[in-house]
């Protein structure tokens, strides 16, 4: 079978609720009206990472990228690119106007990027085994059981210097040894794939498009701590993951690359994937196992540490999806190359999830160390509609921000840590002038104060408190004195609650009167939002002067709180007012005011 | 399928390769330019460039691009295909059949010398570069 050409179509989540699939069923049904299906592959791929202009389609060898590509453009991209090879130019990804159409590596989003993660998601067929397989696949494994043994990995992985990409950052050949050092007649492998932090999906997009690297670095953690069985523990909600993984189990059970005997050799090691009801605090890997066993999910203390006494009080590797996603190449390439890519003790890359104000949202891999300066402005391609860049939250919930000041710190663990703030999953949000830090924090801690699962009280009572007290702030009921005690209570819980959800629940918090108190002193103080968010310390007025009596912004309230005959000066009725900011928006001289 | 031993693994994984670094831009240092324009595929480029395809793929040529493009303007030699590679001149070749392309393959991109009897120059371009020469 030889091909002339390739179409590559995004098949992650973002891009299908994007109609990626009709769109892929279209194109195949015009290569077959076009007479030339025989000549062209088609492959639903994973994430592309650049989720903000999705759906994605990437002709090859031409290397057109398409962008927000509908299911009416397929017959044009066939008739066009396919059968004429012209290149559809209004599909095409332009940076700018100014510039030309960019070839896909050209693309500043993709120049910065550093892919050893993500290396396979957007090229392989996440369903088909033989891609993966081709692109080095369970080469890893067949290294470790021919040659390396479990002491050599155990060396490759210390030598490389990963660490944990779930979070805390723990170095995983420890947690990988400790379990191999332990004697038990039943030991496990466990993936964490409860990705909770509102805004990360890296996890959900390796899974998706390159479910078989997770399920081959697994087994070599189940030969390398000797353990037999391995569980993936996913949330239900991510449907389109736990479908490829399946599939991916299947086929490599049958391929003998998973089950009894892999291989030939007398390693037998078998998964079975586990859903989670997507509570956060199953994230927490005691709770998480807790959780697999049946049990509700609440954490234990530890320790012990679950590479000691896990699952069924048996010894436990526990790993993150990204963690797991990056062992394979170690493997193949050597710790020491892997232990080249990053700064100080943070070694290869990471995943982020780049959301919130940022021109190109989506995900991106970028190695350790990277200055925030480059991932918003490079490859973010900066703030949308000519705003002042504010922060970027970082860790999500359990974590803190990074602001303007702060913009050419490299990002990795030590630094962030430093700044207050977590490396988490990976999630970004970025913030811009318009965004209110007390309404943010206040945010999170809804979000953490719902997740709580409430064994202990730190995190139960603490949570709630500080959540009353941001509520009261953006009221404008809050105290001169609310500042301590938000600093105290935060100390309290990141001091004396039982696992992660309740010790970086303050960050948000504790992060914002670090870097923001002028903020909050103006809620406080004046009972004013300088951002113009918090509802009940804004009033939305009408300058008489300016007003021409247009009616617009009448016509468009809501609640119609607005009087006015046409030419004469219109008026809010304050008591009334829901502080939409339609008004606002709707007024063409400036007329309306929010102060 | 049957269960794997190694040797079924390394073996799967040697043939797949190929057909993944067909798919991948990385490494491409040929080009083969097809002009696909209504004479080209009029005067037989469709089969042309699947003689190229299948030919590139039973040498197992991994690094050479086989892209398509409009119509050169060369009508009375078509098919016409443009060669571009290191250490060698760009040529493009006129009358392409299916049989002069599987040449091509096996004289310029893997012998490194020149299909003399399908050379075609650049017109225009030396048209233009001259005229620039002579003001």
């Amino acid at each position: 079978m030889a091909y002339n050409q390739y179409i590559l179509i995004c098949g992650g989540t973002a891009c299908e609720s994007s109609k990626a699939d009709e769109i892929f069923d279209r194109i195949i049904e015009e290569l077959n009206d076009a007479g030339v299906r025989e000549d062209v592959q088609v492959v639903k791929t994973g994430c592309f990472g650049f989720c903000e202009k999705g759906p994605i389609v990437k002709v090859l060898p031409d290397e057109a990228f398409y962008v927000e590509v509908k299911p009416e453009d397929a017959a044009e991209l066939v008739a066009e690119h396919i059968v004429k090879g012209r290149k559809v130019d209004r599909l095409l990804y332009q940076e700018d106007e100014s510039k030309e159409h960019a070839k896909i590596d050209e693309i500043s989003f993709y120049q910065k990027q550093f892919r050893i993660v993500l290396r396979n998601c957007g090229f392989i067929n996440p369903e088909n085994i033989e891609e993966y397989i081709a692109r080095d696949g369970y080469a890893a494994l067949e290294k470790v059981l021919t040659e390396l043994g479990p002491e050599g990995v155990i060396n490759e992985l210390r030598t490389s210097g990963l660490r944990g990409r779930g979070g805390a950052g723990f170095p995983t050949w420890k947690k990988w040894d400790f379990t191999r050092a332990v004697e038990s007649d039943q030991k496990y492998v466990v993936c964490n794939a409860d990705e909770g932090d509102p805004g990360a999906y890296m996890d959900r997009s390796i899974l998706e498009g390159d479910p078989h690297s997770v399920l081959e670095a697994m087994a070599i953690a189940g030969y390398t701590a000797g353990a037999d069985h391995g569980f993936i523990y996913i949330r239900a909600e991510y449907p389109l993951a736990i479908k490829r993984l399946q599939k991916a189990i299947n086929d490599a059970t049958e391929l003998g690359l998973l089950g009894d005997n892999i291989l030939g050799t007398e390693f037998s090691f078998s998964v079975e994937i586990r859903l989670g009801a997507g509570a956060f605090v199953c994230g927490e890997e005691t709770a998480l196992l807790a959780s697999l066993e049946g049990e509700r999910g609440m954490p234990r203390p530890r320790p012990p540490f679950p590479a000691v006494k896990g699952l069924w009080g048996k010894p436990t590797v526990i790993n993150n999806v990204e963690t797991w996603a990056n062992i394979p190449v170690i493997i193949n390439r050597g710790g020491e190359w892997f232990a080249k890519i990053g700064n100080g003790e943070s070694k290869g890359t990471k995943v982020f999830a780049l959301t919130g104000k940022i021109k190109n949202s989506g995900l991106v891999e970028v190695p350790m160390g990277t200055p925030l300066r480059d991932i918003i402005y490079n490859i973010g391609g900066g703030i949308p509609n000519g705003r002042a860049f504010k922060a970027v939250q970082t860790g999500g919930p359990s974590g803190g921000v990074i602001t303007a000041d702060y913009i050419d710190t490299p990002i990795d663990f030590k630094h962030l840590q430093e700044l207050g703030s977590i490396m988490g999953s990976g999630g970004m949000i970025v913030m811009d002038e318009d965004d209110c830090m007390v309404d943010i924090a206040k945010f999170y801690l809804e979000f953490t104060v719902e997740e709580s699962c409430g064994k202990c009280a730190p995190c139960r009572v603490g949570g709630r408190k500080l959540y009353n007290i941001l509520d009261k702030i953006s009221k404008g009921q809050g105290k001169p004195e609310h500042l301590d005690q938000i600093a105290e209570i935060g100390h309290a819980m990141k001091r004396a609650s039982l696992c992660g959800l309740g010790q970086t629940a303050p960050n948000p918090a504790l992060s914002m009167i670090t870097y923001f108190r002028d903020e909050i002193e103006a809620h406080i103080n004046e009972q004013h939002c300088p951002a113009g968010v918090c509802k009940d310390l804004i009033q939305y007025s009408i300058l008489p002067d300016k007003c021409i009596g247009c009616t617009l912004c009448a016509r468009r309230c809501p609640v119609n709180c607005i009087s006015g005959e046409r030419k004469e000066v219109h008026v809010i009725d304050q008591s009334q007012c829901i502080k939409c900011g339609e008004c606002f928006e709707a007024c063409k001289f400036g007329a309306v005011i929010c102060r | 399928m049957a269960k794997m031993t190694l040797e079924d693994l390394r073996k799967l994984r040697e043939t797949k390769r190929q057909d993944m670094d067909m798919r991948s831009p990385d490494n491409k240092d040929v080009d083969i330019i097809v002009s696909m324009g209504t004479s080209g595929i009029a005067a037989g480029a469709k089969d042309t460039l699947k003689a190229f395809v299948e030919e590139l793929e039973k040498r197992g040529l991994t690094n050479v691009a086989v892209r398509q493009v409009g119509g050169m303007g060369l009508d009375h030699a078509e098919p016409t295909v443009e060669v571009r590679m290191d250490d060698m001149p760009q040529v493009i070749y006129g009358s392409v059949t299916p049989e002069v392309a599987r040449t091509i393959v096996r004289r310029h991109i893997v012998g490194k010398k020149l299909v003399n009897k399908h050379i075609y120059d650049r017109p225009s371009a030396d048209i233009v570069a001259d005229t620039k020469r002579g003001e």
